[in-house]
């Protein structure tokens, strides 16, 4: 049984942050998950879909975020508790009916959990804060810092939602997402409400002119959670209450760990301000605490969210105050900035900001040690395709046949590792779907010139085919395009870890269900060049590339082969063995040089200058055998 | 050997290597025995991109109360290193004064060393690169000596435990350790497990 499911209650045990998100949603009885996966938030998904049958309750992988918050929005306008989690850009793509989901209200506890990625360990796109949604959309907003917190503030944000009948936000980040931590385990209630969609004109239409009048009622709604909920709740409290001093600290959320892990290393005890609603502010609270100090020094990552309206708050409530932190305007009022607003902040760097307001000397050399520490020369191990992978041939194939000039778009999965050397072959990468969209927009705007002969690739992978890639598809038939779209389909969300997609045939409950095919869709887009190609046959796929690059239609290859990694994974827990392969004839240097191109990480040059593949990384996929002459390169005789 | 392990007021662990080879098993084998030693435990992991064949380090600290999952440089009790130019990059969180590394020789070659002239350095180099860093270091070919007493690789993560535990390395229990072990590996594999434990020395 899942840990997430253990029914004692009092058990010690630990949880990853993702998974105490979902413990915590059970011990609020939830009834109704949904997601779509994006890595740090993935296992909050992943988890409901192990559970959901056991703990009787519903879970899906929607097509998008968008779809899936309003799914979750359905369920909660029925009266059940519902809670959708996705990646920060995932907020984004849901964003458009969030705002008027948080106007009309919920009936049902509505928790929308989101995961910011602040140095973007598993993000493409932007290092974005998205805690100005909240304020945005008016939203309350609340961080935990810990997986026992994601247990207690999903209960809490659950109580909060229904009681002011408004959507709650839970923010996280990575290190929370992806630490484990202790928890102690509390009863898990059973949701048994009958869903029931009560009709009611006045509540749900929100149509000009109600609109202004629903405008002004959120505000107030906000205005009220903050002073009967932000003003008095105990996750806005003061650690080290009892310690005055000049110096305090304001933090939230992943900050507060390293703010306390340093004070206890600089042997210092200060008065720390521990935000766990961070919308809407106690404003009143912030205010008494920063009356007692001299400074305040802000840790929060990213943007200045909570520094700004520090700021304000103490112009009237200490208008003399220093405050330390990364707003421009620190300086201007005697402060200083210690932080950066790019990239994460990590338990030196809030030491070494902690050590300098608090006037402390530190009695370890950091930065002595990271000087030497940097001067040591280590290869990089930038991350690849694994052996096997059908993306590779893809690549190898593509690179070839359209040749160094065409323009290719990729996209988000683990196809983005093509950007990498050895193939170094997608122009741009931007958001789900833009591939398509922006490949589109090159080749329209060069039409009128020399340009306009070029060739324009654009990769998409099959989970975001269906997520955000079949309206580009649309418009590019519609507006009359012929960029060669390259459908990576390997039947599953790979790169976030396995999940189902409309393609695979399973459901998120693991039911099995109608397998939605890229190829049909295209052709009922209006596509007239369609062809499945197997990506492991470099020739057909190099023809067919060339064939499509000359047409003047749009053209989809579907690239469709399984994902080798779960391929070999199946193979070896039935215990079928998997080919090694060997090279037993000499190479030429062309065809040494075409090994090279194609990157696969089992091969490797011996410590005398010998091309070799290492028999720990060959998971037998033969696909290489294509680039020798024939017999070169071979399985290994038992 | 751990007499009072409450007296232990934080302890940091690294378990680094590349992706695939047990890292994540290995750091929650060590959180869940420290969990049942009575210690406070924090694990931080990465997932997504970061697995993809990439260098991976999974952090652990336990102690008295531990709030962030992240070490610092220069913090760390124990570094185990899967792989040898991994155990290079671990020096970060090195210290002279009180770290010992634990390193398995079997290499496994970054693709770029292939495909962008990058060098991979001989595990002599490795050694003495590292000799300004830790406090201790031992190698072993885990690799190969899991191969030849269980038949498969995957089982030198757990050799490499075997030796932090029968040197005092680690301030957890041997039979705490045994069982995590025992409940984070599919049963039929256990006994497997536990031999290579007691294996190493």
């Amino acid at each position: 049984m899942h840990k997430v499911l253990l029914g004692k209650s009092g058990k010690k045990v630990l949880l990853l942050g993702n998974e105490a998100i979902v413990r915590g949603a059970l011990e609020a009885g939830v009834q109704f998950a949904s997601t779509y996966p994006g890595t740090p938030a993935s296992e909050i998904g992943d988890t409901f879909s192990r559970i959901a049958k056991d703990a009787g309750i519903y879970f899906e992988y929607s097509t998008n975020e968008k779809v899936a918050f309003e799914a979750a929005a359905g369920a909660a306008f029925s009266g059940l508790r519902s809670m959708v989690s996705f990646k920060h850009f995932g907020l984004n793509v849901a964003s458009d009916s969030v705002s008027p989901v948080a106007y009309v209200g919920v009936e049902g506890g509505m928790v929308v959990v989101f995961a910011d990625d602040p140095s973007g360990w598993s993000s493409a796109q932007s290092e974005q804060d998205s805690r100005c949604y909240a304020k945005f959309v008016h939203m309350p907003m609340l961080e935990p810092s810990n997986s026992q917190e994601c247990i207690d503030f999903v209960k809490i944000a659950f109580n909060l939602s229904e009681k002011f009948k408004i959507p709650v936000f839970i923010r996280l980040t990575t290190r929370v997402n992806h630490t484990r931590g202790v928890v102690t385990l509390s009863r898990s209630v059973k949701g048994d409400r009958k869903a029931k969609f009560v009709k009611d004109l006045e509540k749900y239409n929100n149509l000009p002119p109600k609109i202004i009048k629903m405008h002004a009622d959120i505000s107030k709604k906000i205005e009220n959670i903050r002073s009967e909920v932000s003003e008095k709740s105990e996750l806005n409290r003061v650690v080290n209450n009892d310690v005055s001093g000049e110096l305090g600290v304001i933090t939230s959320g992943v900050s507060f760990n390293y703010v306390m892990d340093a004070l206890d290393e600089l042997n210092i005890k200060l008065p720390v301000l521990k935000l766990g609603i961070t919308y809407p502010l106690p404003k009143k609270k912030i205010g008494e605490f920063l009356k007692k100090l001299k400074s305040v020094i802000v840790v929060e990552e990213l943007e200045p969210f909570l520094e700004k309206e520090i700021q304000a708050i103490a112009k009237d409530a200490n208008p003399t105050l220093k405050i330390f932190g990364k707003y421009e305007k620190a300086e201007k009022r005697g402060g200083e900035k210690l932080f950066p607003i790019a990239g994460e902040y990590t338990p030196k760097l809030v030491l070494i900001a902690l050590a300098k307001a608090a006037n402390k000397k530190l009695d370890f050399d950091y930065d002595g040690h990271m000087e030497k520490y940097n001067k040591l020369q280590i290869a990089r191990r930038f991350p690849v395709l694994c052996p096997g992978c059908p993306h590779r041939t893809t690549f190898y194939a593509v690179k070839k046949a359209a040749g160094e000039d065409a323009v290719i778009g990729g996209d988000i999965g683990c196809y983005m590792l093509g950007v990498f050397p050895p193939f170094e072959t997608l122009d741009f990468i931007l958001s789900m779907g833009a591939g398509l969209g922006v490949a589109h927009g090159i080749k329209k705007a060069g039409l009128t010139t020399k340009e306009g002969k070029r060739k324009v690739v654009a990769y998409v992978g099959d989970s975001t085919f269906f997520h955000a890639g079949i309206p580009a598809l649309i418009n590019m038939v519609f507006n009359k395009s012929n960029v060669l779209v390259i459908a990576l389909d390997n039947r599953i969300t790979a790169m976030t870890g396995f999940q189902p997609h409309p393609g695979t045939g399973k459901t998120g409950l693991g039911e099995p269900t109608e397998q939605i095919k890229i190829e049909d869709i295209a052709r009922a887009c209006g596509v007239k060049n369609v062809k499945v190609v197997d990506p492991y046959n470099i020739k057909d796929m190099m023809s067919t590339v060339k064939e499509f690059l000359e047409k003047d239609e749009v053209s989809v290859i579907v690239a469709k082969r399984q994902c080798y990694l779960l391929e070999y994974r199946a193979k070896r827990r039935k215990g079928i063995e998997t080919p090694i392969f060997e090279i037993v004839d000499e190479l030429t240097d062309a065809e040494k040089k075409a090994i090279v191109e194609f990157g696969c990480p089992a091969y490797y040059i011996d410590e005398e200058g010998k091309m070799q593949i290492d028999k720990s990384m060959c998971w037998g996929c033969a696909s290489c055998v294509q680039l020798v002459g024939q017999g070169k390169i071979k399985p290994m005789e038992k | 050997m751990v007499e009072n392990a409450k007296d232990v007021k934080e302890f940091n662990v690294v378990v680094i290597g590349v992706g695939g080879q047990g890292l994540l098993t290995l750091a929650g084998i060590i959180s869940e025995a420290a969990l049942k030693q009575g210690y406070d435990v924090k694990m931080s992991e990465l997932h997504g991109l970061s697995q993809r064949g990439g260098s991976v380090a999974c952090q652990i600290r336990f102690g008295e109360k531990i709030y962030s999952s992240l070490i610092k440089p220069g913090r760390a009790d124990l570094i185990i290193a899967l792989e040898p130019l991994e155990a290079l990059r671990a020096a970060k969180f090195a210290s002279e004064k009180k770290t010992t590394i634990i390193i398995n020789t079997h290499k496994t070659k970054p693709v770029s060393v292939m495909v962008s002239n990058e060098k991979y350095p001989s595990l002599e180099a490795v050694k003495k690169e590292l000799k300004d860093f830790v406090k201790d270091a031992i190698d072993t070919d885990a690799t190969e000596i899991a191969i030849k007493a269980t038949g498969t690789p995957v089982t030198a993560n757990i050799y490499m435990l075997g030796i932090a535990s029968a040197r005092g390395l680690i301030p957890i229990e041997k039979a705490m350790l045994l069982e995590s072990i025992k409940e984070t590996v599919p049963e039929k594999y256990f006994e497997m497990n536990k031999k290579i434990f007691e294996v190493a020395k």
